[in-house]
């Protein structure tokens, strides 16, 4: 038993005590709110993957009103910049922090250490601590959706891909892509061009209209920013939006986008702090617990599609189909996994290899 | 032209060390107006940008850990603007140096032994002059420009950094992503102040700063940088080896810079990852102007800098003002700091019509 009963103990007791009123009334008004605070790697402005962080941590701020506040710092660069950033929130007051991107995971760990009693949360990464959770979600199971539409639509069975960095998060998201794809037109053929960035509006405009030179009917991207997609909708094809639903930048381009859904997750974090039952774990959600979610269907794609796609979208939910289901055989012909098996979660966190009919 | 700008015969020494003051005065007086009409409330915003980070022992070791790096490159660059050998290729030289350095690093992982840091220096130093002997001898030997060469050099740094954490040096525990294994003891730099990321490095560029002031007061070489800068048909005449000046200059920036990469991953960072600098390599250019190309000015140039990147920080952090914002705030304290710089050094006045 605890000697010493701070304010947030006493109220949170109260809380209990009040039992079946649930949390939102006495802490309220008593406690001081509980300080939140988000690292992004790009500016919550990117119409993409920090702009969808930004959707979460304002529902966190509309959720619990009063009883929480939110800071967010924006723009900072992975390597030593971030550390200094979550020290300054750990420093700050800021009881969860989540850091949301791949190269933030190091700099967390460190600053963990040093503020035992913050909690962190880290997007994508691998590594935990007794305070440091990380999360990811399963994008590349929206990708399975995206090939199956793609796999249709597609006249020239070129689809152009436009990566930021082999890491195998991007590498999975190809690969399942890919399969989906040449499920449907067994000749589809990915290209891709890196631009070793996540955010480079100018970047990934070029590199998409370069793909198209090349036949490119389909756009995909695993990039932040909507300029491929602009570009797909200024040449008259079609592609698939990323993060965020893209629509308003390309409203006849865009077939459907795969959208990254942290609202749930973070409220949830957020309430297992408040209620004091935060611990560190590891979550990989998808399409299941609504981490991704795609965005209405485009005009451009017919009923028949639209069916195909959201009876692949429900096998995926369901469990019924599996995004590496063998047969499989890489870029050389060699077989990955056999028929009737499919890839676990580690060799899929892992992969560094290309399926058949990928360009990279 | 409705204006003249003519160059002062005579300085006034006091304004030049009040031009600096009225600089941040005006920055202040306009970033009060900035953030007012951002509706913040300008005093916090502005405390939290210049001052807060001053005020604990953790912050001003923060602000040393940043400007580390600016000082150590723009040091070494600014040898080189004096004499008009302009290295815009820091950034890549520092990559370059880092890349040679953490490769020893990695080679002798989990190794332990003293020799270890300072070979990876020495790595990084050679490094460094090694990328950036490429434009030295372009230009020395076709007369290439230099400019061009270091700046496009920088680029293939980082895809050579980016292909080798991808590749061969990426960890092997690491699921494939691409950063290299965290280096052991024997490859980090000592902490200076516990409790900090405070590194031998900022000692470091300090003591390169007054080093390079000797070198640049009072050797030989030194005076004949200065003439070949100001003066370039003295220099010939007086039988000045231009180019073996050139070369001095493009290795000695460019050993700096590789220096500048190997403290930044074996202090703040720790290991090899796809991207190690912030651009400190052309944040370093604009240091070294804004301390006049004078070794002690830019340790003071240095230290303003990280203070507006810590600062920009600190301001969103504490009182929720936009990054963009803080961009705008960094940019004014540069252009008043400029623009006063400029007009203590020379007059405008309204053109007299001329009668010919």
């Amino acid at each position: 038993m605890k000697t010493a009963v701070t304010r947030r103990d006493f109220v949170l007791g109260s809380a209990a005590a009040a039992g079946t009123l649930g949390l939102a009334g006495p802490r309220a008004f008593a406690a001081e709110p509980l300080k939140v605070g988000f690292v992004y790697v790009g500016p919550v402005g990117d119409f993409g993957w920090t702009h969808g962080h930004d959707m979460g941590r304002k529902a966190i701020e509309a959720h619990f009103g009063g009883q929480v506040k939110t800071t967010f710092v924006e723009n900072v660069a992975e390597g030593p910049d971030a550390e200094r950033v979550i020290r300054q929130l750990a420093s700050s007051g800021h009881e969860l922090i989540f850091s949301t991107s791949f190269g933030f995971m190091n700099p967390t760990l460190r600053v963990a250490k040093m503020f035992p009693k913050v909690k962190f949360e880290h997007a994508t990464g691998y590594r935990t601590a007794p305070n440091v959770s990380v999360y990811n979600a399963r994008f590349h199971e929206g990708r399975v959706v995206c090939g199956t539409i793609a796999g249709h639509v597609t006249k020239s069975g070129i689809a152009g891909y436009i990566g930021s960095f082999p890491i195998p998060e991007v590498v999975m998201g190809i690969n399942a892509f890919t399969l989906a794809a040449r499920k449907i037109r067994p000749d589809t053929k990915v290209k891709v061009v890196w631009v070793n960035s996540w955010y480079d509006p100018g970047k990934e405009g070029d590199a998409a209209k370069a793909l198209i030179d090349q036949g490119a009917d389909i756009m995909c991207q695993h990039t932040d920013s909507p300029a491929p997609l602009q570009v797909a909708e200024a040449r008259g094809i079609h592609g698939f939006g990323q993060a965020s639903d893209m629509k308003t930048f390309a409203p006849n381009a865009q077939l459907t986008a795969i959208l990254d859904v942290w609202d749930g997750y973070y409220i949830q974090r957020t309430r297992d702090v408040l209620d004091r039952k935060w611990q560190s774990q590891s979550i990989w959600w998808g399409l299941k617990e609504g981490m991704v979610k795609m965005a209405p269907y485009g005009a451009a794609v017919p009923e028949n599609v639209r069916q195909e796609a959201e009876a692949a979208r429900e096998a995926l939910v369901s469990g019924a189909r599996h995004p590496f289901a063998g047969p499989i055989e890489d870029q050389k012909g060699v077989p990955r996994v056999a028929e009737g098996q499919s890839l676990s979660d580690k060799e899929i966190a892992a992969m560094d290899w290309y399926v058949e009919g990928v360009e990279a | 032209m409705p204006f003249r700008i003519d160059r002062r015969r005579e300085m006034s020494r006091g304004l030049l060390y009040l031009s600096p003051v009225l600089a941040v005065a005006m920055t202040v007086l306009t970033g009060f107006a900035l953030f007012a009409a951002l509706g913040q409330d300008p005093l916090p915003a502005l405390y939290h940008f210049g001052i807060s980070p001053l005020t604990t022992l953790y912050g001003v070791s923060e602000l040393l850990v940043k400007a580390a790096p600016l000082i150590t490159i723009a040091v070494g660059l600014a040898v080189g603007f004096r004499a008009n050998v302009w290295n815009i290729g820091a950034e890549g030289q520092l990559t370059f140096g880092a890349i040679a350095a953490g490769v020893v690093a990695l080679n002798f992982w989990g190794e332990e032994g003293g020799w270890i840091l300072p070979l990876m220096c020495l790595a990084g130093v050679l490094g460094g002059m090694a990328y950036a002997a490429v434009p030295a001898f372009l230009k020395t030997r076709f007369g290439v420009n230099e400019i061009l060469t270091s700046l496009m050099l920088t680029y293939v740094a980082a895809l050579l950094l980016s292909a080798l954490v991808f590749g061969p040096l990426k960890d092997p525990a690491g699921f494939n992503f691409p950063q290299s294994r965290m280096f052991t003891d024997s490859a980090l730099l000592p902490i200076i102040l516990a409790g900090t990321r405070l590194h031998f490095g900022a000692v470091a560029a300090l003591m390169i700063a007054v080093a390079v002031w000797v070198l640049m007061t009072f050797t030989i070489v030194g005076f004949q940088l200065r003439v070949l800068g100001q003066a370039p048909a003295a220099a010939r005449y007086a039988g000045f080896h231009g180019k073996r000046l050139i070369w001095i200059c493009l290795l000695m920036s460019g050993g700096l810079a590789g220096l500048a990469g190997t403290f930044e991953i074996a202090g703040p960072i720790g290991q090899l990852i796809p991207a190690i600098t912030p651009g400190y390599g052309f944040t370093a250019i604009i240091v070294a102007f804004l301390g006049r190309l004078h070794p002690l000015g830019i340790v003071l140039a240095g230290l303003v800098m990280a203070l507006s990147y810590i600062g920009g920080e600190n301001a969103q952090v504490e009182v929720g003002l936009p990054q963009a914002a803080t961009g705008v705030f960094q940019g004014l304290l540069l252009f008043f700091l400029l623009a006063s710089d400029f007009l203590v050094r020379y007059r405008v006045r309204l053109a007299r019509r001329v009668t010919e």
